[in-house]
């Protein structure tokens, strides 16, 4: 029967077989003194006849007692026969401690795992959602911490010391920035912090614009007009910690992005190879050991459930995909290029409307400047960010109704519809930025005197912030206002009223798509507007706090589970990668508006530079010559090329490294297919 | 752990408990053990009952925890769980004992259990997966390996105190 012939190869395997763990485990066995103590499994079968080398006894003492695979009994047999020698006291005692300092470590670790945020909630969700809206929130998770890092680098270094030092606490005091040779025109500004008796609605209305009392306050960048704060002789140069704060949370979310989607990376460049192991490790290892609760047990297999159904679903439709005929890819093709066409076409359209928006919307309120009339209405302080929001909602249906006929398989239709959603988003509040750019920078001689047009942008970081700030809070409403006024009246007409139309509509699917873009667009919003308005990210943490227990209720009580279960580990990579995207692009504006537009010479920390980037050059002049030389060095092209080129070299050799090593695997797979017809010729 | 094993010995039982053996009722009413799927496997790979009762003794207890705590290896783990997914005990892992894994995986019940079209297809992907020398089934050797590449494996096998 079918014992015998997998015993004959037992008998005489290959060398390196004999040094997998579990042969030598078999061999203990046979060799074992009672075989009849282990009556389960077949190795009870084998355990009577002892074949095959017997060099074990020896063996038995190389390992530890413990990594053996036998019963309590059994091991105590071997362990009064090897008669362990009686261990010195000294090490004893450090076989104690290191157990000890051990489980210190471990209840370490589990205590710090409650403290997670909102781990309970994101189980839960997992359960009973599936994994792909799972990610969804431990991403929005990820975003509250790191804007909450972000707005305790910002507070600590820049809002913090210009706070104590104006009012004097610590006895500390500031240098109020000395006013060099620029034309006293560039210098006027006076916002108007509102004097005398206004109405009520007049705060709410800066409370919504950031206009009025909110452009003198620490929100923007116009209040933080110290040069530098003195504290018992300490002199902190505000202007450098100003701009290297910006550059520092800039780097730590480059960095953490990065790590994040390291392990991601490497998942899904493996998963890319040909679903290496993927059911295996769904199978083998896909129970949690440690739910004890049964509610969760029932979670778990659901959640275990829509994976395994996942991975077949999408193999089923590759497999589609390969079987196609020439002449269908022909049709497919040609079908794809016209549906892209029209993608474009959707773009300059929205592009288009947003640049007229901005400059009406700027021409309005500088007409009331102007005319020292502050009669400008919210609709047309908002009237950029409406458009923006009104593009980034009909473009996405759009696309998501194209996207159909294309015939893409499940997951790349997500990757594909999500890449282009981003690239509108991403793209709006760069035609938005260049739109005031250009409303700021003039040509004529307006602008000659301070190289910006100072009369109706006196502190044009403070106008760019205040725009950043109107669409950060302008997208925060049209959350919670979809989710009032769309889903929860849509969840009771569906639950109340019988009508079969209105039955067929049904409950929505949560799009995740959607949902994942909306954060990384105000993601990319808090970014930039950081700089031009240092407590944005505390408004962006707050605002990503409510939003989260916002989607949850939503999800729970207005939506339907997925019809077609998604995949999220590489969802997950890919939803850090367009927040990488997100963030570099977020590097354009910043970049410019530090390095190439004159800062503005009426407010803010930059005052007596040409430009905010202007302020580390005359930095390093102060250093030593020696440090000096070096730095010059280092900027220089000179160190840069040859630097670049090394770059390049380590990565192409770590390329081939990697294809060496695929190529060995699979040779190694060959051999091991072949000992099993042929064991003899690897001896 | 002797606390935890002579609760579930009744009373008048406890003073003696070393040489007890659990009936595999009471080991079933351990919370790691009520949710688990392969709870009857396990009371079956760890009883070492001469009646085949599946009761276990303290020492049995003992070994199961200690395979299942985190410092045991993954060559322990890789070893035990094996044993465990052998639902008819031959030694390999064959289509019927993958069958009844996946099944005790997504759970019990008509409605959650994938179709037989999608049980072939998963179970065909496996043995693709795993199976080396192509025989149709999975030994240990095998398994070990496939195992081992795991990331998952390690992590969650933890059975708390």
């Amino acid at each position: 029967e079918m014992f015998f012939p997998e015993e004959a190869h037992a008998a005489a395997p290959a060398d390196f077989l004999q040094e997998l763990p579990s042969y030598r485990s078999v061999l203990r066995r046979r060799a074992g003194p009672g075989g009849g103590h282990d009556p389960q499994g077949s190795l009870g079968a084998r355990a009577g006849e002892a074949r095959g080398p017997q060099p074990e006894g020896a063996e038995l003492d190389a390992r530890p007692l413990r990594e053996h695979a036998l019963s309590i009994a059994e091991k105590r047999r071997d362990y009064q026969q090897a008669n362990i020698k009686y261990l010195s006291g000294w090490n004893q005692w450090k076989r104690t401690s290191s157990k000890s300092w051990r489980k210190v470590l471990k209840d370490i670790k589990e205590s710090l795992s409650y403290l997670q945020l909102w781990r309970h909630d994101i189980h839960s969700i997992e359960g009973k959602f599936g994994t792909g809206i799972q990610s969804y929130f431990s991403f929005l998770r990820f975003l509250v911490l790191l804007n909450f890092l972000i707005f305790i680098l910002m507070f600590g270094f820049v809002t913090f010391p210009t706070v104590i030092s104006k009012y004097g606490i610590f006895n500390s005091s500031f240098a109020k920035i000395s006013p060099k040779n620029t034309d006293s025109l560039c210098t006027v500004y006076t916002p108007s912090g509102n004097k005398g008796l206004v109405y009520f609605y007049t705060y709410l209305k800066d409370l919504l614009t950031g206009t009025g009392f909110l452009e003198t306050t620490s929100l923007f960048y116009g209040y933080y007009a110290i040069d530098a704060a003195v504290l018992r002789d300490v002199r902190y140069n505000f202007p450098l910690a100003y701009l290297l704060t910006t550059f520092a949370y800039l780097a730590l979310s480059l960095v953490w992005i990065i790590k994040r989607s390291a392990s991601g990376f490497k998942r899904s460049l493996v998963h890319d190879e040909d679903q290496f192991q993927s059911y295996c490790n769904k199978v083998f290892a896909g129970w949690d050991f440690c739910i004890t609760d049964l509610n969760a047990a029932r979670l778990k297999h659901r959640s275990l459930q829509y994976e395994l159904q996942t991975d077949l679903e999408e193999e089923r439709i590759k497999r589609k995909i390969a079987d196609r005929t020439m002449k269908e890819k022909l049709r497919i093709y040609s079908l794809r290029i016209f549906l892209n066409i029209i993608v474009l076409a959707v773009l300059l359209g929205c592009f288009y409307s947003i640049y007229k928006a901005t400059a009406f919307s700027q021409e309005k309120s500088n007409v009331s400047i102007r005319c020292d009339l502050r009669t400008d209405s919210i609709k047309f302080q908002y009237l950029p960010s409406m458009v923006i929001t009104l593009a980034n909602f009909v473009a996405p249906q759009i696309f998501s109704i194209l996207i159909r006929f294309e015939d893409y398989s499940p997951a790349f239709e997500i990757k594909l519809t999500l890449l282009r959603c981003v690239f509108v988003r991403l793209a709006n509040i760069g035609v938005l930025l260049f739109s005031l750019w250009s409303q700021i920078h003039c040509d004529d001689d307006n602008c000659k005197a301070c190289g910006y047009n100072y009369e109706l942008y006196p502190c044009w970081e403070s106008a760019v912030g205040q725009e950043m700030y109107k669409l950060l809070i302008f997208d925060f409403m049209i959350i919670l206002a979809v989710t009032l006024f769309m889903d929860f009246p849509r969840m009771l007409l569906v639950t109340h009223c019988s009508w079969k139309l209105v039955q067929w509509c049904g409950l929505q699917e949560f799009g995740i798509s959607d949902n994942v873009l909306e954060i990384i667009y105000g993601q990319t919003i808090c970014w930039i507007g950081t700089f031009f308005s240092p407590l944005l990210p505390a408004i962006a943490t707050i605002k990503y706090f409510i939003i989260f227990y916002v989607k949850k209720i939503s999800l729970i009580h207005t939506r339907k589970p997925p019809g077609r279960p998604i995949r999220a580990s590489s969802s997950n990579f890919f939803f850090l990668v367009v927040l990488l995207i997100g963030l570099v692009l977020a590097f354009i504006p910043l970049g410019i508006s530090i390095a190439h537009i004159p800062s503005s010479k009426a407010c803010g920390p930059f005052r007596n530079f040409n430009t905010s980037w202007a302020v580390v050059p005359h930095t390093i002049l102060g250093f030593p010559t020696g440090l000096q030389m070096v730095l010059n060095g280092i900027a220089s092209e000179a160190f840069a090329v040859p630097f670049f080129m090394v770059v390049c070299l380590i990565m192409f050799y770590f390329i081939a490294l990697a294809g060496a090593h695929k190529r060995v695997v699979e040779q190694l797979r060959e051999q091991l297919v072949m000992v099993r017809f042929d064991p003899l010729s690897f001896l | 752990a002797y606390k935890r094993f002579s609760e579930l010995l009744p009373k008048e039982q406890r003073d003696n408990a070393c040489s007890r053996r659990v009936p595999k009722s009471r080991i079933l009413t351990l919370p790691e053990l009520r949710a688990n799927p392969f709870q009857h496997r396990i009371c079956r790979v760890f009883s070492t009952s001469e009646e085949g009762d599946d009761s276990m003794s303290f020492e049995d207890f003992l070994d199961m925890l200690s395979v299942f705590s985190d410092s045991a290896t993954p060559d322990i783990k890789s070893h035990y769980a094996f044993r465990i997914f052998d639902f008819d005990e031959d030694g390999t892992l064959s289509r019927k004992d993958l069958e009844k894994l996946v099944n005790c995986l997504t759970g019990q019940g008509e409605e959650v259990s994938l179709s037989n079209a999608e049980m072939e297809q998963l179970i065909q992907n496996i043995l693709e997966e795993s199976d080396i020398d192509k025989d149709g089934t999975i030994n240990l050797s095998e398994f070990q390996h496939v195992v081992s590449r795991s990331p998952d494996f390690v992590r969650y096998r933890g059975l708390q105190q």
